[in-house]
């Protein structure tokens, strides 16, 4: 089982990545459980202080974009 | 699935590119001849009238803006992809409060600031050591002397007021985060930021190519053109009645410098247009051709970008009501007093 958690406030941007995120499960066909982090205490020990940040099985993959679900379907892929 | 079936296939990236700037290079010679030859063959209006001006400056400034927001937006996003606050932090960890806010001032200008993410920026800074004047001078510089907003200035009246702009800009973070750092507000600061303090800042490491970056600033540049539109239609309306119909009397008897209330005016007007610096810009620059002194439209520009109510309702999670009052003040202020001071300065 693969963890995505997206880290952000709940802002429009946030939304998209989660929503993203979910496609990309979709897409790469594998199972995995997609988290919002909402606590900026939590992002922040993360070492992501611009959301929307993005964490594939615990590794900060991205942060302060909004990456395509295609991409985050070839993360996931190549860190299988 | 294969990792290749993921991967969208594109047209190479120079050639998207190269046709990009060559399109906006046409576009941005053609439309002003284009706008006059609309108005004054097409629809057949009078040069020199009410409406023939008025339309004429709706027609013109409409494309222009837009292709001066295409542009620019989309090249600075680039440019600013390379200046994440994750990385400028270390920079303005090790600082005293004089270096400090004076390089976090600067950086603010370069690094991309949106208000959703204030909060964890604000506990970043602080957990890392970042003294709080340091921070704020950041919180204040990086909204208001954003590069858009100086580079459209600089589009639409040339370098002079852009330059201003930035230097007024940059004084007012300066100045408000060395006073906030010399209040000594640390205990104003909600008291769960400072628990993080200390701790190891895990430092991130992101590669992204050029298609990536390129990819982000415009997909941010279309989203952000598409969000203003409606403001900007509004903002180019107005302006070309302003242009058409107004008469400068009447904006030099109002706005000039002789009435002294203008500046606070001004900038109390400013305080709904939050985030709307590009829409705004086309009613400044009518005003401005209507004899608005410069100081008080610089106030205008940067009570727009600089108060912003939904700002600070976010920055009170973070920091308790007396700091949030003195921050309001502090910016408040240092935009009146420039406002007084150009205007008594120049001219």
């Amino acid at each position: 089982m693969r963890t995505i958690e997206v880290l952000g406030s709940g802002c429009a941007n946030c939304r998209r990545l989660e929503a993203n995120a979910r496609e990309a499960v979709a897409m790469a066909g594998v199972e995995a459980d997609v988290l919002h982090v909402t606590d900026p205490r939590e992002i922040v020990s993360r070492g992501v202080m611009s959301t929307p940040g993005l964490v594939i099985d615990g590794e900060v993959v991205s942060a302060g974009r909004i990456p395509s679900a295609g991409d985050i379907a070839l993360w996931l892929t190549e860190r299988g | 699935m294969t990792t290749l079936a993921l991967r969208r296939p594109t047209l190479p990236l120079p050639v998207v590119a190269g046709a990009a700037v060559l399109a906006w290079v046409v576009a941005w010679f053609v439309e002003a001849p284009a706008a006059d030859w609309l108005t004054f063959t097409v629809i057949g209006l009078q040069p020199g009238t009410h409406l023939g001006e008025a339309v004429a400056f709706f027609l013109e400034d409409l494309p222009k803006v837009l292709l001066l927001l295409l542009g620019i937006v989309t090249v600075v996003t680039l440019i600013r992809g390379f200046f994440p606050p994750e990385r400028i932090r270390p920079v303005l960890a090790g600082r005293g409060l004089v270096p400090g806010s004076f390089a976090a001032a600067g950086l603010g200008i370069v690094t991309p600031f949106c208000s959703c993410s204030a909060v964890p920026l604000f506990i970043g800074f602080v957990e890392a050591g970042v003294p709080l004047g340091v921070t704020f001078a950041f919180l204040i510089s990086s909204p208001m002397v954003n590069e858009v907003a100086l580079v459209m200035l600089w589009g639409l009246f040339g370098p002079g007021i852009a330059i201003a702009y930035m230097v007024a800009g940059l004084t007012v973070a300066i100045v408000g985060g060395l006073v906030i750092g010399r209040l000594h507000m640390e205990r104003y600061v909600e008291d769960y930021v400072w628990e993080l303090q200390g701790k190891a800042v895990r430092p991130i490491a992101i590669r992204l190519t050029w298609a990536d970056r390129l990819n982000d600033a415009w997909a941010y540049t279309s989203a952000l053109v598409r969000k203003i539109f409606p403001y900007l239609l509004a903002g180019i309306g107005l302006g070309a009645l302003i242009h058409g119909y107004v008469p400068t009397d009447l904006v030099v008897a109002i706005g000039g410098k002789s009435n002294l209330l203008a500046v606070p005016l001004v900038v109390l007007l400013a305080v709904p247009m939050y985030s709307n610096a590009a829409g705004t810009i086309p009613i400044v620059q009518a005003l401005l051709g209507k004899g608005l002194p410069l100081g008080t439209t610089l106030s205008f520009m940067m009570a727009v970008t600089a108060i912003s109510l939904p700002e600070f309702v976010i920055l009170r999670r973070v920091i308790k009501p007396p700091l949030l009052a003195v921050f309001a003040g502090v910016v408040t202020t240092g935009i009146l007093i420039i406002g007084f001071m150009f205007n008594f300065l120049i001219g």
